[in-house]
């Protein structure tokens, strides 16, 4: 088994160990589509209220893998010295970060079959979606929440990190675009909240998925400016041990 | 060639130096133990000999390469044991040593390293269901998944009840049998004087004593007995001309001359006054001296 290998073995074993950060990667995404979609609630400007919450949650899961779940394990990786030890193996630190890479890749594929299988059962029911256009948003916006989540995990303590991981994730969750049209929010917040990567994110998936990636130019420079940017930060500042 | 040399090496953390200007060298088949108190530097010096920091002054070479700038290279052959920590509270035991016998791909059986560390009962449980004793021989098995050439075992006993330490000293003591350099961090001086070879002594971030342990012992002897509290030291000292002190409850009188003579007619000598002068004579014992008592006279009695 070659060593990157080994180490996406053991990345997969920690997540699947990790009840909580399987309930919010896997539950509360598919809770949150099951819900909404049944119970009427949401003032989604749509007559069936599944086309609008399906490219939503599929931003919220990306932002649960790449930034919850990353940035909770590496913080606490942090804390228990795990990435010391590991600093003193013939690993290498690009190896580390293909694993983690990997790992994400795997855990997303996952939740993308899952959340889109359970819309269509919901009756989700896409207009000209560019599948691939899909792909390429879910990747850059894995690199902007990635370099986010890893910001934090390198910075602050386990403990602290986690409260603040989060805090960030219900943050995002309200005014992000994912749950509520960022037209309904007050002035200034929709203006601000379209600058974040959640808003950029759901914007680029709700065009790509319902209606063929169209008027979306803006949403895309934001989120290609997220995902340069955190990484690059996370990488600056990020502290090993 | 020497397994790690140091030299000059100064460490600082802003103004706060934590380790001044010292040299010392580990040979492959030897155990050296970088010894010293809580805070004296030794954790500082060999996070360097590891290649977690760079100098702020002077080098390290560990199997002639810089730690620092070479450690890709290096890490395939040095074995590392962190002071604590180092594994994921979740991670089983099992899959841990196997994950880091894949990552050296030394061909090092982790069974066979499972056996060897005594772990085999424990093999399916999770790294926080571990004992002290059982966290600490998991450590020093990922350490020996490297096969090392060198290893650094970072306090490898500290925590560990006696079963669990006879085992550590028995699995350090073969690593040194087959050759590889053994730098071993301690406080505890009676570890370090069961393990090592070689001493270097930490205090207040400096050297104070490099020397084989044999060496550093037999510079100085001492007659150790025990008797009444009323016993008049100043009057016994003058009788047989060498300095009594008190230490820990006992009577001590340290010589230089390790001639067996000498030692006999000192403790005729201690043992016909106190007769004398009907004060009893227990726990006598004669020898070289403790490294504890060495590092008190170095350190001027701090520990």
């Amino acid at each position: 088994m070659s060593t990157l290998t080994t180490q996406l073995r053991a990345e997969l074993n920690v997540v699947r160990r990790n009840g909580e950060q399987l309930l919010v990667t896997l539950g509360i995404p598919l809770l949150l589509l099951g819900f909404f979609s049944v119970v009427d609630v949401l003032p989604t400007n749509e007559k069936d209220p599944v086309n609008f919450l399906v490219p939503g949650i599929l931003a919220l899961a990306v932002m649960s893998t790449s930034m919850v779940s990353l940035g909770i394990a590496t913080g606490f990786e942090r804390n228990y010295l795990v990435l010391k030890r590991l600093a003193a193996t013939p690993l290498g630190t690009t190896r580390l970060i293909a694993a983690k890479t990997l790992s994400i890749a795997a855990v997303e594929a996952v939740q993308m079959i899952l959340l889109i299988s359970l819309g269509f059962l919901l009756g989700w029911s896409p207009q000209q979606a560019n599948w691939l256009l899909a792909l390429c948003a879910v990747v850059l916006g894995t690199f902007a929440f990635a370099g986010i989540g890893l910001f934090l995990a390198g910075n602050l303590r386990g403990e602290v990190n986690l409260a603040a991981t989060n805090g960030l994730y219900l943050v995002l969750l309200l005014i992000g675009g994912i749950v509520f049209p960022l037209d309904k929010l007050p002035g200034a917040l929709s203006a601000m909240s379209r600058c974040l990567p959640t808003a950029a994110l759901s914007d680029v998936l709700r065009n790509s998925l319902m209606s063929a990636g169209e008027h979306t130019t803006s949403s895309w420079i934001v989120l290609l400016v997220w995902a340069i940017a955190a990484p690059l930060l996370a990488a600056k500042t990020f502290k090993w041990n | 060639m020497s397994a790690v040399v140091v030299e000059n090496l100064t460490i600082r953390y802003g103004d706060f130096v934590a380790v001044n200007d010292v040299s010392f060298q580990a040979e492959f088949g030897e155990v050296t133990a970088i010894l010293g108190p809580n805070g004296a530097g030794k954790t500082s010096t060999i996070e360097t000999c590891e290649g977690y920091r760079a100098p702020t002054s002077g080098t390290v070479q560990v199997l002639q390469k810089n730690p620092f700038t070479q450690r890709a290279s290096l890490h395939s052959e040095v074995g590392v044991m962190l002071q604590e920590g180092g594994v994921y509270p979740s991670a089983r035991v099992h899959e841990t040593i196997a994950q880091y016998c894949a990552l050296y791909n030394r061909g090092v059986d982790p069974a066979t390293l499972l056996t060897a560390v005594d772990l085999e009962s424990k093999a399916s449980s999770t790294w926080r269901r571990l004992s002290g004793g059982e966290k600490q021989r998991m450590l020093l098995a990922l350490a020996l998944a490297a096969r090392p050439r060198v290893a650094f075992l970072d306090e490898p006993t500290s925590g560990v009840d006696i079963n669990g330490r006879d085992a550590i000293r028995h699995i350090i003591n073969d690593l040194a049998a087959n050759g590889t350099a053994v730098v071993l961090a301690t406080h505890e001086l009676d570890e370090a004087e069961r393990l090592a070879q070689r001493v270097v002594l930490f205090h207040q971030g400096k050297i104070v004593a490099n020397a084989p342990l044999a060496t550093m012992r037999s510079a100085q002897h001492e007659l150790r007995f025990s008797s009444a509290p009323t016993l008049n030291t100043q009057e016994l000292s003058a009788h047989i001309g060498l300095e009594v002190a008190i230490i820990q409850d006992h009577f001590v009188v340290r010589f230089e001359n390790t001639d067996s003579a000498f030692s006999s007619e000192l403790v005729q000598r201690v043992s016909t006054w106190l007769n004398n002068k009907n004060l009893p004579l227990n726990n006598l014992s004669i020898g070289a001296q403790r490294l504890e008592d060495i590092f008190r006279n170095l350190t001027g009695g701090t520990q």
